[in-house]
């Protein structure tokens, strides 16, 4: 297990030009170590959908890259968008789950699942192209570049401590961040 | 349902000719035939989903991403997506247009099915302005209208299928 933070801190270390969605803890999180604001879209509601603008933008632009900051309860909100995503299968799409094992927003009651659920095992089994559990901050700096780079879709289930964005507010909204995204994609 | 002057070819057409790219979307009974007609159309990429809530998601990244997408959905699936309608089509004000199957129509007159009774006043409470097509000529009128609402006001807007479609 890992400290979230330090994923998050980690993850922003080797983004380049990805557009990055984030939603939850991680949209709490991310801002503080995103260099390029502009490419961030934060999902300030919706709980669970994250994954399903991100494969939307992936589709629309396959030249780019999109990351996907997921959450396990949002996961869990969304479930059958592994499929759907699966199906599509876009090959620059990396969807990332922090999993905690809590539903850190509303206090850390435990999630349905909890320590038995394998989400990358289900991506996988949905159809993503490559699907990995990462526990340790170690094999995470190891397997970050080759994860950001080969042709997804891509899953990595990171797992983190419970209540790692505990103290972080809310920040940054969809509402603000959607038009300066549309334009920053339109202009290459 | 009020019996069939929908044909399929016609629908496809006039998406194509308002300019849309990419439709969002789960099958319902009444939209059988037009997913053969989109299957078949190189113009229009189908994008299928498991559950409707799906739907207004990808439909903004394809928004975002400078694609003009269409949801599709019967209106049982209006039902289960409502975070996604409140969440991004009303709270974003989206400028994107739902085809919405009207189970349970009944031309107007009171219907026994309940998926029939709320989905006006539901439309009516969000504030999404919508039309009924029943024909052809419905369609050839209606959906670009409702597409230049969407995009002019911009914001949500639904069109409301009112019978099934033949080939």
């Amino acid at each position: 297990m890992m400290d979230g933070n330090r994923a998050i801190e980690l993850i922003g270390q080797h983004r380049t030009q990805e557009v990055v969605i984030t939603t939850m803890s991680s949209a709490r999180a991310w801002p503080a170590v995103s260099r390029k604001p502009e490419l961030d879209l934060p999902l300030s509601g919706c709980m669970g959908k994250a994954s399903s603008i991100g494969l939307g933008i992936a589709l629309a632009r396959p030249d780019k890259r999109v990351l996907v900051l997921d959450g396990d309860g949002s996961l869990l909100m969304n479930l059958g968008s592994l499929v759907t995503i699966a199906a599509q299968a876009p090959r620059n799409l990396v969807h990332v789950v922090l999993e905690g094992d809590t539903y850190d927003t509303s206090g850390g009651q435990p999630t349905p699942g909890e320590g038995r659920a394998d989400l990358a095992g289900l991506a996988l089994a949905a159809g993503y192209r490559s699907a990995v559990t990462i526990g340790d901050e170690s094999a995470l700096v190891a397997a970050l570049p080759d994860l950001l780079r080969v042709d997804g879709p891509t899953f990595v289930c990171l797992k983190v401590n419970s209540m790692w964005a505990t103290g972080r507010m809310p920040r940054g909204s969809t509402k603000r961040a959607l038009p300066i995204m549309t334009q920053a994609l339109a202009g290459g | 349902m009020a019996e069939s002057a929908l044909t399929a070819q016609v629908m496809v057409d006039t998406l194509k000719r308002s300019g849309v790219t990419h439709m969002v979307w789960l099958p319902d009974t009444e939209s059988g035939y037009l997913h053969q007609k989109l299957h078949d159309d190189p113009d229009l990429t189908l994008v299928p989903v498991a559950r409707e809530g799906e739907t207004f998601a990808i439909a903004l990244g394809l928004l975002i991403g400078g694609k003009q997408p269409l949801v599709c959905i019967q209106n049982t699936g209006l039902f289960e997506s409502g975070d996604s309608v409140r969440g991004l089509w009303l709270d974003l004000q989206l400028p994107l247009l739902a085809l919405i199957g009207y189970r349970g129509y009944a031309g107007g007159g009171p219907s026994e099915d309940s998926a029939a009774t709320f989905l006006e006043p539901i439309l009516k409470a969000w504030g999404v302005p919508y039309a009924i097509v029943e024909s052809d000529e419905d369609v050839v009128e209606t959906v670009p209208r409702m597409f230049r609402q969407a995009k002019e006001r911009p914001g949500p807007a639904a069109v409301l299928i009112g019978g099934e479609y033949s080939a």
